[in-house]
């Protein structure tokens, strides 16, 4: 990708002076200190985890449509390699779907969303939007990307082993995650640990790399209060890693004893299974796992959002040609997200019968942390206001992130309170309610934060028709399969169940089966959905060489420091030492020559 | 462009990148520790009654060795003081003064080390036997004069033992299994005053017999796991801080004031570990 770009930056009296330290292939493209190029990786990397968690899905999906018939095209190749007792005579087995829905989840959160949104976009973005030459500490960078990398490749490995990856569930609740597998030395849930402990590892230098570098190497000039919202966000998702993080480490680690070295952390007294009482101690709680877990994985849902609220954000500002509706209410709603968000976790625990005080508090900081959510929101919607709109893809995607974000958003009330979360837990509402945040939130955010930036990553533009056909068709898709979800958890459809739930609607519970034709639909906009994104597959390799040249350096004509480096950004980012003299959003000033005045302009 | 503030401090903020970096790293270490002192609680306020020999709380009590972890926790506080001599002698221009504080500091972490493995070994030799009348006794075994590590009842089995000699523990103010069910024979010996009290048990007499190792009981899963934990940190401290005693004191030629930052980054991860430890050695040794 750099080398293909390289030229456009010979106008800039680089590449002489580049030429005689040019770098070799490992040390340009593997061991590479640059954040731009670290970045990069991220972004290479966890896109392609995000298409393969995407294809685990698909094959759930054909199962949950088509309970019992063979998988098309791959069904073959999933019993030759995964094994017959997984995937016999093509068709999905129980423990196949189980840890296909383990390793979706995994991978899609700690494998493609956190990477792209903070390994890639947080590297490449936030130390020119500072002012920064790199970041902080840029041999850590390295060591965090390397760390993320091999954490991949130990996940993708357990797929292989006897008994097959981990299929406990994204949560990994013990006592199921240390007893699912037969006792082997190395199953599929400890390969699933080892790779966690490597993932938080790198998030954890991640985390701090990210908060020195944005205290510490801001430009002269850039304050607080005039450091783009994108930063922000950054800023508030690197604590959230930082403190969060390491308590699931600490549970990951406790699980690993418990699987390897047969301690009783999280296994209870007198625990007995289909194969008679368990050989271990005892004496450990159940509980200690879901708290520890939890205590991570709620603020985690901020970590996945936050950063694509900062994308949204500097992309609404940029095509509505006007400052952001309420910078500062934004900067403290994010501060406020960020503190709040630790003291929610156990909403997830209401069926575990913690009692209507202990209860009563967890949904009072739920309800309490939807208010700085709809504060962002809200502020994103009126900077809508008597703007000049340029609808291009990344402001279609932005646009269409606020709708969807609500809709996840508001959903999950009922899911805060504890009368409602009793009867709709671990239901189809609850899938639909994180994914409408999730995918066509966060990701739609990530895709406009994609075709934003890819002009100054290549110095080329991305096909605006394919982006188009891109961002319709998924729009689309997207509603299509999850909206129906709300629908059949409502009805009392169980998540996790391999058939969508024949086997239990056969008994005449006093569901309407009709539900689980909903299940086809879905389906078939499931794989609407994949074909809708080969258009941004192509367009994104195609416009490395193809795409239209940017005639300057500032192609959608923004404010932020970004767009005053070279195209694309030599090693060091400035030729000069930035200097900043205004806020982030200096659109459409009375008075100005320009409808923008960027940060670095004096006067 | 070179990466600012890399030695001098930011003005505005007043420190320099590193040592932002520490003190957020040692916030998320705060996070690491703290959650395993959650769960040391919670395991502990939910332990079953009578689950552990001992009935009064169902968690063992008094089998670490205090005075050696007192005088463990002596060596630590050692190191931690001479850590900031060293730094302090560098603020001094004084180089072999800090060359000699820094190695005293290296040699305190591998000895606390060393202290620590023989603790290990030492468990992993103590057993706690549960007779089938009910009683239950803790003690070290001797077979041929050894003390073997990690057996358990189907060991003794294999090597056909009908009788084990066991050197009974003795309620002590050291080691005081609380309310265990204790045979009559120890009471007697603690009243006459004696320190071992030697008996041969059968081994048909015998329900179980479990080494002190993690999955004998929570309480040494936590307690293995956290000092396992800590004594990475102390070996990760230990050569870091060697590296900067001798391989890496080049720096202090070319650039003495990002040497004294890192020896000030370094003492405070060191400090740290040595914190973590003053809370670990009541936690797990006292209480």
């Amino acid at each position: 990708m750099q080398t293909a770009t390289s030229h456009s930056s010979t106008g800039h009296g680089q590449a002489h002076d580049a030429h005689h330290h040019e770098p070799g292939f490992f040390q340009k493209y593997i061991f590479s200190t640059d954040h731009k190029m670290i970045g990069v990786q991220y972004a290479l990397t966890s896109l392609a985890f995000l298409f393969f968690g995407f294809l685990l899905m698909m094959a759930m999906r054909w199962q949950l449509a088509y309970p019992g018939r063979a998988i098309p095209v791959v069904g073959g190749l999933f019993e030759k390699v995964l094994g017959s007792d997984m995937a016999q005579g093509g068709v999905m087995q129980a423990d196949l779907y189980n840890s296909f829905g383990a390793m979706h989840g995994t991978i899609m959160v700690f494998l493609a969303i956190v990477p792209l949104a903070f390994g890639a976009f947080g590297n490449y973005v936030t130390p020119l939007q500072i002012g920064a030459p790199d970041m902080a500490f840029p041999r850590l960078n390295m060591a965090s990307f390397h760390l993320y990398f091999v954490g991949g490749v130990v996940m993708m490995a357990s797929f292989f082993i006897p008994g097959g990856a981990a299929k406990s569930g994204w949560t990994s609740y013990s006592p199921l995650a240390t007893l699912a597998d037969p006792v082997n030395l190395i199953d599929g849930q400890t390969l699933w640990l080892i790779g966690m402990v490597l993932l938080i590892t790198s998030s954890l230098l991640g985390a701090v790399n990210f908060i020195t570098t944005i205290i510490q190497l801001r430009a002269k000039g850039m304050t607080w209060m005039r450091l783009p919202f994108f930063v922000w966000a950054q800023f508030v998702t690197a604590f959230l890693l930082l403190l969060a993080f390491p308590p699931l480490e600490a549970a990951g680690l406790m699980q690993l004893a418990d699987n390897v070295l047969h301690t009783s952390f999280f296994l209870p007294s007198g625990l007995v299974t289909s194969g008679g009482p368990v050989p271990v101690s005892g004496g450990g709680s159940p509980l200690l796992w879901q708290h520890l877990f939890w205590f991570l994985a709620h603020p985690e849902v901020y970590v996945l959002i936050l950063p694509a609220m900062g994308v949204v954000a500097e992309i609404i500002a940029n095509n509505t040609r006007k400052p952001l509706w309420g910078y500062r209410s934004l900067v403290y709603a994010a501060l406020a997200i960020g503190f709040l968000a630790f003291i929610v976790w156990a909403h997830h625990m209401y069926m575990t019968g913690m009692g209507t005080k202990i209860a009563t508090f967890f949904q009072t900081t739920t309800m309490m942390i939807s208010i700085p959510s709809v504060i962002i929101l809200t502020a994103l919607f009126i900077s809508l206001w008597g703007g000049s709109i340029r609808i291009n893809t990344p402001m279609l995607f932005a646009l269409a992130f606020l709708p969807m974000f609500g809709i996840g958003g508001l959903t999950g009330l009922p899911l805060g309170l504890n009368a409602t979360d009793l009867y709709l837990h671990d239901s189809y509402y609850v899938i639909a309610h994180f994914h409408y945040v999730v995918a066509p939130g966060t990701i739609f955010g990530l895709f406009a934060g994609v075709y934003y930036w890819y002009p100054k990553i290549t110095g080329r533009m991305m096909n605006e028709v394919l982006g188009k056909i891109h961002f319709w068709g998924s729009l689309v898709c997207m509603n299509l399969i999850f909206a129906p979800m709300f629908i059949q958890g409502i009805r009392g459809m169980s998540r996790r169940m391999y058939d969508g739930g024949a086997t239990y609607f056969q008994d005449g519970a006093g569901a309407d089966p009709g539900i689980l034709n909903l299940n086809i639909s879905i389906t078939h906009a499931a794989f609407g959905l994949a074909l809708f994104q080969m258009p941004f597959i192509f367009n994104f390799f195609w416009s490395i060489n193809n795409g239209k040249k940017v005639t300057s350096d500032n192609p959608w004509e923004a404010t932020t420091l970004e767009w005053q480096t070279p195209t694309p950004p030599p090693h060091g980012n400035f030729e000069t030492e930035p200097v900043v003299y205004r806020g982030p959003y200096e659109y459409s000033v009375p008075g100005a020559k320009k409808d923008f005045t960027p940060q670095g302009q004096p006067g | 462009m070179e990466i600012p503030y890399t030695v001098k401090p930011r003005p505005d903020t007043g420190l320099y990148n590193a040592k932002v970096g520490i003190w957020l790293f040692l916030a998320s270490e705060v996070m690491l520790f703290g959650a395993f002192f959650s769960a040391y609680i919670l395991l502990r306020v939910t332990a079953d009654h009578g689950f552990w020999p001992d009935v009064a709380t169902g968690w063992p009590h008094g089998l670490l060795n205090i005075p050696i972890g007192t005088f463990n926790t002596a060596v630590l506080i050692s190191s931690s003081v001479t850590v900031v001599m060293a730094w302090m002698a560098l603020r001094e221009n004084n180089f072999p003064k800090f060359r000699n504080f820094m190695i005293f500091t290296v040699i305190c972490a591998l000895g606390f080390l060393v202290i620590k493995t023989f603790e290990y070994k030492e468990k992993f030799g103590h057993y706690v036997i549960r007779l089938n009348d009910g009683k239950a006794l803790t003690g070290h075994l001797d077979v041929n004069g050894k003390s073997p590590l990690f057996w358990t009842l189907d060991t003794v089995k294999e090597k056909g033992l009908e009788s084990l000699k066991v050197q009974v523990d003795i309620p002590n103010k050291y080691r005081f299994p609380v309310g265990m069910h204790v045979p009559e024979e120890t009471h007697r010996a603690h009243a006459e005053g004696r320190h071992h009290d030697d008996r041969e048990i059968k081994v048909a007499d015998i329900e179980s017999l479990k080494a002190f190792i993690p999955s004998t009981h929570p309480f040494f899963a936590i307690y293995f796991t956290m000092t396992f934990l800590h004594g990475l940190h102390v070996l990760g401290g230990a050569i870091v801080l060697a590296y900067f005693a001798f391989v890496g004191t080049k720096l202090w030629k070319t650039s003495p004031e990002q040497f004294t930052n890192r020896i000030e980054v370094g003492g405070l991860f060191w400090h740290f570990v040595d914190l973590v430890w003053i809370f670990l050695f009541p936690v797990v040794y006292l209480l």
